[in-house]
């Protein structure tokens, strides 16, 4: 399976899978706790002003990461 | 004696079991990671003292936090007859791989799913006794705020406790959590149901506000001058009472018996420690306003959202969101607040953000404020000079991060939760709002007397005219009267250095007058720009002794501390002189 676009990519509200994470070890396990791991699906909430942080939500946490990390996170977009 | 201990992730209502089970007064938040230190209490379940302690939150076993690092410590070197860990019922998704990572190490575990009026709110249901047959261990189901199933799991941990073997965790066979991750989602399948969409509840139509990209920040400040503005309409009647009741017992009881005392005994005892710990105590009502304010927006899960706001700033800064929510910790009091860097990984961040917290406007130097700005300025300008106070208060902590953030370079990992709202129970709002009103009565009943006295002391001896405060005075006046702060202020300031609860008490045996009279004695020495600058300096130059020894003791370095100190004690004398000196060139 081909992933293109990652998490930052993503507009408001549009549900996508969640293909690979490439963040460092120390974040990605911190994501990974907090339910953000492959195959799950997710969904960008909100974006922070002053290009502040993503508000995501992964099941029924909600939480936020910030533009570099959810470039590093790749995705793939789920048309329903 | 048995033992326990509560283990979970963070915000997963640990701290709020804890106060239910052994109806302690640990300090709970909807925030993440406040507790950051090993809480312990004892309870009495069936026949055994049960000894719980209730452990900071650990995303998973691997943890490297200062916070996680502790509970990992503790659970390794403790012999405990069970393990309770506390699950949010809402996330099962990604909590139960906790569960299986403890299991696989032994470990006799009890779960209990806390929060469960949300996940039943929500529609979630969880089959419990098909989970306890899988896990092979007790699970149950509570609501710790409030109370429901606790009688049922006190029972049963009872009946539980009496068959364990005391036992340490055995952290060498520790498995990958991420290994657990199929066991995990196997386990939700099976044994939870969940509505395919959550329902869009509260929490997102409230956060459609208050996380707006225009009316989010607006919404903050006046959210925060909502609380002071309050805490002072409440509390200013509530002060004038008590210092007319305390004002009272002077004249019709003190002042009679100490007629035939001797001159200075009356003196000492009178003028000086009564009326310094009159001026103090008088601001009981405010502290606990202050602090039971406090408690609703930390109780509501506010915290986490002027974290999102704030972080697109914060990061340019060299810190994130969490910064900023604990520099509004520090408007409490910044101890805990340097405590609560513990959630930071990076040493370096911690450092940053450990260096900025001291700036911000504690409580006890909002009594000093409330004061001088009640005294000097009209009623309808006081709130203002309040507002640009804290300000100042975030800016001068920012700046500093700003100057420094070069020489602290972090890799924080950020990923922060955003809770949904909760409603503040107004148990915990009283026990913090009475719990910091009794440590306050606490440091006014011996240091602040202490204080007091010793000034009483310093302002009398050898005489009034050549005291020994005139010559302390008179060697700072080169350094503090650029920034127009005058001899009697001076001494109030050194004080001010131990705890700034004293320096008001200080200022009124300084000039010998208390309350009201104390009031009107400043105004007519004072005007408004040499009282601002005094503020400013008193809210900038250094905390207090107990803050800098916390500084000292999470950063475990003297450099750091020594550093942190000089830095704030320069930029209060800067910003105070190009505050007064620029109002003075202007024709104030």
């Amino acid at each position: 399976m081909k992933c293109m676009p990652t998490l930052a990519d993503l507009s408001l509200h549009q549900l996508a899978r969640i293909c690979n994470l490439r963040v460092n070890a120390e974040l990605g396990q911190r994501l990974v706790a907090l339910g953000l791991r492959p195959d799950r699906e997710i969904m960008v909430i909100r974006r922070g002003w002053f290009a502040g942080p993503l508000q995501v939500r992964v099941g029924a946490t909600e939480f936020m990461l910030r533009h570099d990390a959810a470039h590093l996170i790749d995705v793939e977009i789920l048309h329903s | 004696m048995k033992k326990i201990a509560l283990v979970g992730m963070p915000n997963t209502g640990k701290s709020t079991l804890f106060n239910r089970l052994t109806g302690g007064t640990a300090r709970v938040a909807n925030w993440p990671g406040l507790t950051v230190d090993i809480t312990t209490g004892k309870i009495l379940l069936g026949s055994f003292m049960v000894h719980v302690a209730d452990l900071p939150g650990i995303y998973d076993l691997e943890g490297g936090a200062e916070d996680e690092r502790l509970a990992h410590a503790f659970l390794a070197e403790t012999d405990l007859d069970a393990v309770v860990l506390v699950l949010n019922a809402m996330q099962l998704d990604r909590q139960l791989a906790l569960a299986l990572q403890l299991k696989a190490l032994g470990v006799s575990l009890v779960v209990l799913l806390n929060m469960a009026d949300e996940a039943r709110a929500a529609g979630i249901r969880i089959d419990l006794e098909g989970l306890s047959a899988e896990l092979a261990c007790p699970v149950y189901a509570v609501c710790a705020k409030h109370g429901e199933g606790m009688p049922e799991f006190n029972k049963r941990l009872a009946a539980y406790l009496r068959d364990s073997r005391p036992h340490r965790v055995d952290f060498s066979g520790l498995t990958a959590n991420a290994d657990w991750h199929a066991a995990e989602a196997d386990l939700f399948a099976r044994f939870v149901s969940r509505p395919p969409t959550l329902p869009a509840g509260p929490t997102e139509k409230l956060d459609r506000w208050v996380l707006h990209p225009l009316a989010g920040l607006p919404i903050f400040i006046v959210m925060m001058f909502c609380l002071f503005q309050l805490t002072y309409a409440i509390g200013s009647p509530l002060q004038d009472g008590l210092e007319y009741l305390l004002g009272t017992v002077k004249s019709a009881v003190l002042a009679p018996l100490a007629q035939n005392w001797p001159g200075f005994l009356s003196g000492f005892l009178v003028d000086g420690v009564f009326d310094g710990v009159t001026t103090v105590l008088t601001f009981a009502p405010i502290i606990f306003l202050f602090f039971s304010l406090m408690a609703v927006i930390e109780d509501s899960g506010y915290f986490s959202r002027a974290a999102f706001m704030m972080d697109g700033l914060m990061s340019r800064i060299g810190l994130d969101g969490r910064g900023f929510v604990m520099l509004m910790m520090g408007f409490g009091c910044n101890v805990p607040a340097l405590m609560g860097t513990r959630v930071i990984r990076d040493y370096k961040a911690r450092l940053l953000t450990m260096l900025i917290i001291p700036f911000s406007l504690c409580s006890a130097r909002l009594q000093i404020f409330l004061f001088l700005s009640g005294a000097l300025f009209s009623p309808t300008r006081a709130p203002w000079v309040l507002l640009s106070l804290y300000l100042a208060s975030i800016a001068i902590a920012m700046g500093s991060a700003l100057v420094f953030r070069k020489h602290f370079p972090s890799r924080e990992p950020f990923a922060l939760e955003l809770p949904p709202y909760r409603l503040p129970v107004a148990g915990h709002v009283w026990n913090r709002g009475w719990g910091e009103t009794r440590e306050f009565l606490k440091l006014a009943s011996t240091m602040i007397v202490t204080g007091v006295a010793l000034v009483w002391v310093l302002t009398h001896y050898p005489s009034e005219q050549a005291s020994l405060a005139g010559i302390i005075a008179d060697f700072f006046q080169p350094v503090l009267s650029p920034i127009g702060i005058q001899a009697e202020l001076s001494i109030a300031l050194l004080f001010g250095f131990v705890a700034k609860e004293i320096v008001l008490g200080a200022l009124s045996v300084i000039v010998g007058h208390e309350g009201a009279d104390l009031a009107t004695h400043l105004a007519n020495t004072l005007d408004g720009v040499s009282a601002y600058s005094f503020m400013l300096f008193t809210l900038i130059y250094i905390p207090c002794v107990s803050a800098i020894a916390t500084v000292r003791k999470e950063s475990k370095s003297l450099t750091f501390t020594s550093f942190s100190v000089l830095w704030s004690l320069s930029v209060a004398w800067v910003v105070s002189f190009v505050f007064y000196q620029g109002a003075r060139a202007l024709g104030f």
